[in-house]
């Protein structure tokens, strides 16, 4: 058993003495983990956002590779599009109006479902499913739902006395909005009623009690003590929904394809039918580059909502 | 007394009134999923004029032959096929790069990480509406149009960073103390995360799998732009896109394979929900 010199002094002396290597070097480890996701995220989403940036000021089409500088002519030609004004128009109305909703249906639900004495996590893992459930495949059966012969929803409506005519849900510029409002708020609710129950976790009860002891009623105590402890949770709730309302392709794309008449477009949809199905992808950029500053709007409002509740207001 | 006793019945019924209210807005979609997968066509195509045909039953018994004919005479089974596999490539990829990254940021870079770990965060929020269009561009120079491929390196570009927040926010929650005695023991910070962190973090590793394929599984967007031919798409892609005969859709098997699709993935997603929103709500929150 030779071990050759100094091995054995090495060993001895292993717990306290070893040689730092680069798998002690705190910093040098940190970067070498964390680089390559930086790199792919670098890569694959700075890169094309930059590019996207680029596309916007080009004549490129999808047929070929040629990139010639076209300036702000993509821009000049789609401001003076009436129907890009209509799609920005219903991007802001969709989005708007499902968010006042989903903030009303949310806060409500949550309050119900904390308060439910049994059944608590059945209705929670109920209310959930409109959220988890492939959105494309959600669109699919309200289109269904909505259908101009079958509408179950006409049926009801026509049996109930509420109809006299009948509604065609995609044929009518209105009915196409309220269906397209319809699934937003069905499937954005349930996301925020699940924010925002567990925002009501983190508030302590005591608070609640202490009201009730003041003598608040129900209507005081929900107006000037949980609702704005509420606020910053909700608000968190409402800027996600922003960004996953007004950048959302599938839903209008599946119910109506931008029709009837192309009034129900918005600007993803439109982008996507200049863009990738008109080859145009100059103007396809210019239509998506729209959506950034709500984009940049929500990023800086989630840092500012990030420092406030920090220092613990 | 009589009366408060009264008081305290109407409002509790009051709330399990809304509590059902709530319930029924969000589940009746899967409701009719499931009407319409197993009713027979001659119940299911009955105009909404007719008001003595009641949509919300079943008139005549309930029929497989929608799941029938789905199963066999559709491309549905190539479409999970198709789906498990870019999944699996994808959850692969996504650990890979979002594991090592995400306790990078937990414990080995500070402040500086604190910075990064925001920055790939909100490349979460950047949509897949605004990087479609270059996207095609650079499938079309990389001859990637049209392949599941082009989908494998689109989709971790929003799982690894949503993943590596998650697995910065699970490695911060387990003690530090752990890793600190390792180290004085004589364990280099590599060998302490190869074997004592590692070991604790397959839990969180565990979500970070179930994340990225239900991730996948409910792409839409990027499935649309990229895929062309039927044999190739997603389930997600194919059932609203190419379940048609002509002009006309399968209603029958289209929401059966709507509710064989999102059952499934809903029960995993909600297993899995509050980790999802704890996580979403730190990076909003906390920063």
């Amino acid at each position: 058993m030779a071990l050759p010199e100094g091995a054995q002094e090495t060993m001895t002396a292993a717990p306290v003495l070893r040689r730092r290597t680069v798998a002690d070097r705190e910093d040098l480890l940190g970067r070498i983990l964390l680089t390559p996701a930086l790199l792919y995220v670098l890569l694959l989403v700075g890169v094309p956002f930059v590019l996207a940036i680029l596309l916007s000021f080009s004549r490129a089409t999808s047929g070929s590779l040629a990139f010639s500088w076209a300036g702000l002519q993509n821009f000049a030609a789609v401001i003076s599009d009436p129907q890009f004004r209509r799609a920005l128009q219903n991007t802001v109305l969709f989005t708007v109006v499902s968010q006042v909703l989903v903030v009303v249906l949310a806060t409500s639900a949550a309050l119900v479902v904390d308060a439910l004495l049994v059944g608590k996590r059945v209705v929670r893992f109920l209310i959930l499913l409109p959220w988890a459930a492939p959105v494309s495949l959600a669109a699919m059966a309200w289109t269904w739902i909505f259908d101009s012969t079958f509408s179950v929803v006409n049926w009801t409506l026509k049996v109930a006395g509420l109809l006299k005519g009948w509604f065609y849900w995609f044929g009518d510029p209105t009915l196409a909005m309220i269906a397209i409002i319809t699934v937003h708020v069905w499937r954005m609710f349930p996301f925020a009623t699940v924010i925002v129950l567990a925002g009501r976790t983190a508030i302590p009860q005591d608070v609640s009690e202490q009201a009730m002891i003041d003598g608040a009623g129900f209507w005081r105590k929900l107006f000037q003590v949980e609702l704005p402890l509420l606020l910053p949770i909700v608000a968190v709730a409402v800027l996600f929904g922003m960004v996953f309302t007004s950048t959302d392709l599938s839903i209008v794309w599946l119910l109506t394809r931008g029709g009837p008449y192309n009034s129900t477009h918005v600007l993803a949809s439109l982008a996507f039918q200049r863009g990738i199905l008109g080859a145009d992808l100059g103007q396809g950029a210019a239509i998506a580059l729209f959506l950034l500053p709500v984009l940049v709007i929500v990023a800086v409002a989630m840092l500012r909502l990030a420092r406030r509740v920090e220092v613990g207001v | 007394m009589r009366l408060r006793r009264l008081s305290r019945v109407v409002k509790q019924g009051a709330l399990y009134l809304s509590a059902l209210a709530f319930t029924v807005f969000a589940v009746f979609p899967f409701y009719w999923m499931f009407l319409t997968a197993f009713k027979q066509n001659r119940d299911l195509y009955v105009g909404a004029t007719d008001l003595r045909h009641i949509p919300w039953i079943f008139n005549d018994p309930p029929t497989l032959e929608h799941v029938k004919l789905l199963f066999g005479g559709t491309p549905y089974l190539t479409w999970v096929g198709n789906t498990v596999y870019i999944g699996a490539l994808v959850v692969l990829i996504t650990v890979v790069f979002a594991v090592p990254a995400g306790y990078s940021l937990a414990r080995l870079t500070g402040a500086w990480g604190e910075r990064m770990g925001i920055g790939i965060f909100l490349t979460y929020l950047i949509p897949p509406t605004l990087l479609f269009i270059p996207f095609s561009r650079v499938i079309s120079v990389f001859g990637l149009q049209n392949s599941p491929w082009a989908l494998v390196l689109v989709y971790p570009t929003f799982t690894i960073p949503f993943c590596t927040w998650l697995m910065m926010g699970f490695f911060r929650s387990i003690p530090k103390d752990l890793e600190e005695q390792a180290m004085i023991d004589g364990y280099s910070r590599l060998s302490v995360i190869l074997k004592v962190v590692f070991p604790l973090a397959i839990s969180g590793i565990l979500t970070v799998v179930i994340f990225a394929f239900t991730l996948v599984m409910q792409e839409f967007v990027y499935a649309l732009t990229f895929i062309s031919s039927v044999g190739r798409m997603t389930v997600s892609l194919g059932v609203p896109v190419a379940l048609v005969r002509g002009d006309v859709f399968y209603w029958g098997s289209l929401m059966a394979a709507c509710l064989i699709t999102s059952v499934p993935i809903a029960v995993v997603y909600n297993l899995f929900i509050d980790r999802f929103i704890s996580g979403l709500t730190a990076g909003a929150l906390k920063g």
